[in-house]
């Protein structure tokens, strides 16, 4: 079942927080809402992510590749060629797609752990030709200064940008979950043998469910290259996806907000201990083991959990 | 409607099934029996895709099934339940059966229709049948054994199969759900008029409901007949009893 997100009263919630993020330039200064853009962004990546982890069962472990892929697309579509910046900024997100599609083809025939390693090594390979192909991609260095179309180029330009595409997503995303394909996907997820059985082409369906988090992750790809008019060969650097895992992990990812909450925390925690010491990851690191052993459903399941106890216990009682 | 024809399959060098042969006739009950390790679950695994056999021939409708995907098979009209309880743990009872039948539809490519609106007719009508409707709504995970050995024919159904095989329906339930089980597999024949192929320790349960019974010894058939040539046959007599010359109940 779809956790944590259904009934009218959440949809209150998401209206309600959608009004503060849509009057949030006007009353907080710059880097505030550059903040939380970035947390917007990274939520819709790691919600990408969750799509394959959390509701497909696909241990998807390098899933920045398509985030990389995703930006370093737009931005050489923007800054290397003459076509619209609107047609480029889309293809991003396309060949994030594409990639999705042969890296999928490859590792499919994998399943579980097997997937995941051969998913890292295709995926550092990709890093890997981003990194060294300097005269095309910037090497280390990336990419900065790219041009943008004009209307997104200011401060609450690309605010209002990723605030809309990433609301887009969600919603979609959402919808993807609640429809047949979703549920079918989530039978994958508990159970791919008695998938098959059922008449589900386990593998077809797995093979879609990549290619559409990949273009989602290629979206978030996008967005940052809006946000902050740069990339970089670290946006696809597989520690980055170690980190999106543990979003996904820490927020909840048998719940559909649980993997943006848990990049609003991590976003948080980043910005926050970085400015006392370098190694905010320590930090990190505590946190999470914290979490695994006292909220093993992450932060969002614990309450999902606690509410839906509190609310059986009532109906038993009545 | 259903044979086989020769066929085996070994792991390493251990032969689970050696030539076995079966015939099922439209409409009929037909039992597989044989002790433990016998090539019973390999068997249907075999006949329903899971594994692929080493040589035979699997024939469904005169057509020939063998080797095909179980996705495929499935969408022939074969569908089956697991001796081992193998459900969607996390999903309710009710989208465990709406799966099956989204899935029977070819409905599991729509990305943009809720899944809420579709086939609850057809689901709940199911799950009325197996007497399941009251649980609708709890997490499969949490069900009783008994029940979840229910939901598991219950989600075969959902495929609306014309062929149903049931591995040992009433492994460990309790004696008031397996006398539930050993009705509902009677109606699903009488009233919808599936065929159904099964296997089953419980020997008071397969001489009541099967109209011909085939024994496996080793993986191999040792023969397929009506209950009572079954019942007084020396080799059966020999793998179950140690060759005394009781008959069998």
């Amino acid at each position: 079942m779809l956790q944590g997100f259904s009934g009218r009263k959440d949809l209150f919630w998401v209206l309600a927080g959608m009004i503060i993020l849509f009057i949030l330039p006007f009353i907080l200064p710059r880097f505030y809402y550059y903040t939380v853009s970035m947390i917007m962004l990274l939520g819709l990546l790691a919600t990408s992510l969750n799509f394959a982890l959390g509701y497909g069962g696909i241990y998807q472990f390098h899933h920045c590749v398509f985030y990389g892929v995703g930006a370093y697309g737009a931005a050489i579509m923007l800054s290397k060629t003459g076509i619209s910046p609107w047609v480029g900024l889309l293809v991003g997100p396309l060949m994030a797609a594409v990639l999705s599609l042969i890296m999928g083809l490859i590792c499919i025939r994998l399943s579980k752990l097997y997937f995941g390693m051969l998913q890292i090594s295709l995926g550092s390979l990709v890093w890997a030709i981003i990194y060294r192909w300097r005269g095309f991609t910037g090497g280390e260095d990336g990419m900065h200064g790219i041009p943008l179309p004009g209307i997104i180029t200011s401060g609450t330009g690309a605010y209002y940008f990723t605030f809309i595409v990433c609301a887009v997503s969600f919603f979609v995303i959402y919808m993807m979950l609640k429809s047949p394909f979703g549920s079918a996907l989530q039978g994958i997820r508990d159970n791919p043998v008695r998938s098959e059985m059922i008449g589900v082409n386990v593998k077809r369906h797995q093979l879609a469910a990549l290619v559409i988090c990949g273009f989602f992750a290629g979206v978030a790809g996008v967005l940052f290259v809006v946000v902050d008019n740069s990339v970089f060969p670290n946006m696809m650097f597989w520690t980055l996806s170690m980190e999106v895992m543990i979003m996904c992990l820490l927020g909840g990812w048998l719940t559909f907000m649980g993997p943006i909450i848990g990049a609003g925390l991590i976003v948080v925690i980043r910005t926050v201990a970085s400015g006392y010491t370098e190694y905010w990851s320590l930090i990190l690191g505590i946190i999470l083991m914290l979490v695994i052993f006292f909220l093993p459903d992450g932060v969002l399941g614990y309450f999902v959990n606690k509410f839906k106890g509190r609310a059986d216990k009532q109906m038993v009682k009545g | 409607m259903l044979q086989i024809k020769s066929l085996s399959k070994s792991f390493r060098g251990f032969q689970a099934v050696n030539n076995a042969n079966l015939d099922v006739k439209k409409g009929e009950i037909v039992a597989v029996i044989g002790p433990n390790g016998a090539g019973k679950t390999t068997l249907f695994n075999l006949i329903t895709g899971i594994l692929k056999p080493d040589s035979g021939k699997v024939l469904f409708k005169d057509e020939d099934i063998t080797g095909l995907s179980p996705h495929a098979i499935c969408k022939k009209g074969i569908t089956r339940s697991f001796q081992v309880v193998n459900v969607f743990q996390r999903l309710s009872v009710f989208e465990n059966v709406q799966v099956a039948v989204l899935s029977r539809e070819g409905k599991t490519w729509n990305l943009f229709t809720p899944s809420k609106k579709l086939v609850r007719e057809e689901t709940n009508r199911i799950l009325e049948n197996v007497g399941l409707k009251e649980k609708a709504n709890n997490i499969s995970g949490a069900l009783s054994h008994g029940d979840r050995k229910v939901l598991e024919i219950a989600m075969a159904l959902g495929g609306n199969p014309e062929f149903l095989i049931l591995d040992e329906p009433t492994a460990g339930m309790a004696f008031e759900e397996t006398v539930r089980c050993i009705d509902l597999i009677k109606q699903l024949s009488e009233k919808m008029g599936l065929t159904i192929l099964f296997c089953e320790h419980d020997m008071e349960l397969v001489f009541s409901i099967s109209n011909r019974i085939m024994v496996m010894v080793r993986g191999a058939t040792i023969i397929q007949g009506s209950c009572e040539d079954v019942r007084c046959n020396q080799a059966v007599q020999d793998a179950y009893l140690g060759g005394s010359d009781v008959c069998l109940m």
